[in-house]
């Protein structure tokens, strides 16, 4: 079995062996397959790209087409003991009811987003006066899923607005790599953060 | 139980294996008829393991029967799903020990208004009682009881079959290690039950018919189970099927006929259609088969609420439909796959982009092939069946 993407291996260390999961937006299965295997987690996709349903299912994993806004009502309270959401929070229509979702249907949340006050992101808008173009963001303007954007600090905000408790923070750099500075620098210097939440 | 057969039934059941259930424990039917005895066909393919893990049940569609990977004995067309299944296809009899049971009702030597009741002598025709989904995957079960196989590896099928499938998942939950519903619905749509409705009408229209009564009158009612085809068959298949297949073509001939010959090549193919399909299919049988599809509502059966006929269900299931179906249409396996979710069950659903409409679960689809393979892959792994038996 070849390795999984670093970001994708932040978020299988945190999910504990034996368990229930449910990763929404699971591509091409990758996070999924390794759970399965490695982690011996009864793990559950859901993703919007029919090519990456049919792959998943096609090696054996257990896939639905469906996307995060409307198809996680469908499950019952407490179904997984993890929801994962890698890199799709900000291509949700509502981020916020998205969560709450997330966290009514699983125990957990793991959720991974790029992060929109990394110092690259602010230079572009502020000395280039354009929609900022950077390696986590890589879409033009008029072509970007990314509908609702936010910054480390807002996610925090958020998760602080909906009383959901931040079990694990883990901030990364371009290279896809943990940093650890305090809260100010990190929503400067990180490109991208993984946060494991749980209901308060 | 096997005089009066029609020629038809006579070479089914001389290729094909059978049972007679129900003696004395007759088969309770929804309708709260108890029927037994009754004859149940059967067909099977590869050989049963000696753990009784390997056994799959194909659930045939209204049109399709037991022979599902051999030349048909009443037509002498390969088999309906040979596609599917066969040496070094997906359902391998070298590995999997495959059964195809004839439903009740139907017309291929299981019990159905052919046939005479027993107290009486008398033959059934009308008078046999109305079956349903739920009655066919209770005769399937009796069946395997007989058989002596405790579980399923897999149930699968397609249209009617898939109706089926889900009915084994809702019923025998455990006895359903797997389940594969195809192109199909929790209940029938009132646009389907309305194309159902149109072809019943246009058999009994038929004088031929005698109110059910023709093989005591030595008739049959061809034409109107031929226009009862036809307009199913369109219902089959896709706009862009039928455009591309035939257009606006005209049937042997250079200009319009200015009269009501088959002029359009499109007619002459529904007509072909509609002709070949008395020679293998009872009229009586259809009314009761379509009446059987009208009748399934899985929610209904379940207070209403689907996801309580998957409660608890320990079923792996793997849903399918096809984007140019209209007659199953991927909105209601979505259906079906929001209650699995709710039920908390094990559930992959897979769109296949096609234009062949609802028959392209009959065609040769490399999609549908690669995403069953790879889901009976997983399961098998997860049921520690070996690769080879």
């Amino acid at each position: 079995m070849k390795s999984i993407r670093v970001d994708l291996q932040l978020i299988a260390d945190m999910v504990a062996p034996d368990t229930r999961a449910l990763d929404i937006g699971c591509g091409d299965g990758a996070l999924l397959a390794y759970l399965t295997n490695f982690k011996r987690v009864d793990a559950r996709g859901m993703e919007l790209s029919q090519a990456g349903v049919n792959a998943c299912v096609a090696n054996g994993l257990s896939v639905i087409q469906g996307d995060a806004d409307a198809d996680l009502r469908a499950y019952p309270d407490d179904a997984f003991d993890y929801v994962i959401l890698g890199q799709t929070l900000q291509a949700t229509r509502e981020p916020r009811e998205v969560l709450r979702q997330m966290l009514r249907v699983g125990k957990r949340a793991i959720v991974s987003f790029p992060n929109f006050a990394h110092w690259q992101v602010r230079l572009r808008m502020v000395f280039g006066g354009r929609m900022p173009q950077t390696t986590s963001l890589p879409y033009k303007w008029y072509d970007t899923p990314n509908i609702h954007l936010c910054s480390i600090d807002d996610f925090r905000a958020l998760c602080h607005d909906m009383g959901v408790r931040i079990e694990r923070a883990i901030v990364l750099n371009s290279k896809s790599r943990p940093i650890h500075m305090p809260p100010l620098l990190a929503n400067l210097f990180g490109e991208q953060a993984v946060f494991m939440l749980r209901r308060d | 139980m096997l005089q009066d057969l029609t020629d038809a039934e006579r070479m089914a059941l001389a290729q094909c294996r059978y049972a007679v259930l129900g003696d004395g424990r007759p088969l309770r039917l929804d309708c709260g008829v108890d029927l037994g005895p009754y004859r149940v066909a059967y067909q099977t393919y590869g050989t049963l393991n000696a753990d009784k893990t390997n056994a799959i049940l194909i659930c045939h569609p209204l049109s399709c029967d037991q022979f599902v990977a051999e030349r048909h004995p009443v037509t002498g067309k390969e088999g309906w799903w040979e596609s599917l299944v066969g040496p070094g296809k997906v359902l391998d009899p070298a590995r999997y020990f495959i059964i195809c049971v004839n439903v009740l009702g139907h017309c291929m030597g299981s019990t159905g208004p052919l046939a005479r009741e027993a107290a009486t002598g008398q033959p059934w025709n009308l008078r046999f009682p109305v079956v349903t989904i739920g009655d066919m995957v209770r005769a399937q079960a009796a069946l395997l009881d007989h058989l002596g196989i405790p579980d399923l590896f897999c149930v699968i099928g397609g249209s009617m079959g898939g109706m089926q499938v889900l009915e084994w998942a809702a019923t025998y939950p455990k006895r359903v290690f797997s389940a594969v519903p195809i192109a199909c619905a929790a209940h029938h749509s009132a646009q389907n039950i309305a194309f159902h409705e149109v072809g019943r009408q246009a058999i009994m229209a038929d004088p031929e018919w005698k109110g059910g009564d023709y093989r005591l009158h030595q008739t049959v009612p061809a034409r109107g189970l031929a226009v009862a085809r036809m307009t199913a068959h369109i219902t089959y298949l896709s706009e862009q099927a039928l455009q591309r297949k035939f257009g606006r073509a005209l049937q042997d001939r250079n200009a319009l006929g200015f009269g009501f010959d088959a002029d359009f090549q499109v007619e002459s193919y529904l007509r072909h259609q509609g002709s070949t399909f008395v020679d293998r299919f009872d009229a009586n049988s259809y009314l009761y088969i379509t009446r059987a599809m009208d009748y399934f509502d899985l929610a209904g059966a379940h207070g209403g609420v689907l996801a309580n006929a998957f409660r608890g269900s320990p079923t792996r299931f793997c849903l399918m439909s096809f984007t140019s179906d209209w007659l199953f249409p991927t909105h209601e396996s979505r259906e079906i796959v929001h209650a699995l979710n709710a039920a908390a069950a094990n559930v992959s659903f897979v769109e296949v982009a096609s234009d062949k409409g609802h028959d392209a679960f009959l065609l040769d689809e490399p999609e549908m092939f690669r995403t069953l393979s790879g889901f009976l892959k997983g399961a098998a792994a997860v049921r520690g069946l070996k690769e080879t038996t």
